[in-house]
């Protein structure tokens, strides 16, 4: 394939996902900064190898190895700065910048203990939740993002909600408590 | 019992799915990313053209920079509409009218096809 004909494509994977790579920057490093200077790398990391990946997908969607660039990337962002996430998430305005008012109104306690509870799940399980319910990936792609099978992913996503709902009980149960 | 605790499953996922909504990238990082992509290109692309004027130089590479024009005049034409689209961001950041960026995008992007077509 020619170089015009590899921008274009990238192009388009560029504009289709830039807000699923976004998306899952913001909710697994819990900020904007990081989030921006993530998706930033993501892109230049996905354009340089963009040839290869593309030849080697036989026809099959590109975003779970976008994802799995920003999974690495993320991995190694926390490597060097050894501390866990800044999560910002639970900041009102934070969640008055990506909630509607309506949302808000309706039930933003439950919202604000739901994005608590997902930043103390272990870092695979949180990032399956993104993968599905930010990004709306269905369990091949979420397998294929993460290097699993698409079995393991399947217990894993039901792993990691069970595991929520229970922070969310505790955490709700010890509020009224 | 099992299809109550199915439904409070699925209540919690459209919780969870409300929680986690998908969230738009600021306006200045798209405008970042898309500058730093088509400076990539056109980096390339200069690279190429300097590689061309050595070789030149040299009489067993004459036949390699035709080829390497082929390869000049098409890198960057694939990220035409990401230069067009941050320039239209610029413009619409000096408070131009929605009339005036339409206008611009399409000389804009006339300007462009001809820039590719000059490097041929």
């Amino acid at each position: 394939m020619d170089k015009a004909r590899l921008d274009e494509e990238f192009s388009e994977l560029y504009r289709r996902h830039l807000r699923d790579v976004y998306s899952y920057a913001y909710y697994r490093v819990g900020n904007h900064h990081d989030a921006e200077d993530l998706t930033e790398q993501t892109f230049l990391q996905a354009y340089r190898h963009f040839g290869r990946a593309l030849a080697e997908s036989d026809g099959r969607p590109l975003r779970p190895w976008l994802i799995r660039i920003a999974h690495n990337l993320a991995a190694n962002l926390y490597r060097d700065r050894s501390r866990k996430p800044q999560t910002a998430i639970e900041d009102s305005e934070t969640l008055s910048d990506i909630h509607t008012t309506e949302d808000l109104v309706e039930g933003r306690d439950e919202l604000a203990r739901i994005l608590e509870a997902v930043k103390d799940l272990p870092d695979d399980r949180r990032e399956a939740l993104i993968m599905r319910f930010a990004l709306d990936m269905d369990n091949r792609e979420i397998a294929r993002a993460m290097g699993r099978s698409d079995g393991a992913t399947k217990v894993l996503l039901h792993r990691a909600i069970r595991q929520l709902e229970g922070i969310v009980a505790t955490s709700h149960g010890g509020r009224d408590g | 019992m099992a299809d109550m605790s199915e439904q409070a499953g699925s209540d919690f996922e459209r919780l969870l799915r409300q929680a986690l909504q998908p969230v738009d990238p600021p306006e200045t990082l798209s405008t970042r990313l898309e500058a730093t992509l088509t400076n990539l290109t056109e980096m390339a692309a200069e690279e190429l053209e300097s590689w061309e004027l050595s070789a030149m130089r040299d009489p067993r590479n004459w036949a390699r920079p035709a080829a390497a024009v082929a390869v000049g005049t098409v890198a960057g034409a694939g990220l035409v509409v990401l230069r067009v689209r941050a320039q239209q961001k610029r413009r619409r950041a000096a408070g131009r009218s929605p009339g005036q960026v339409a206008a611009r995008a399409v000389r804009d992007s006339l300007r462009e096809a001809r820039r590719l077509a000059g490097r041929r």
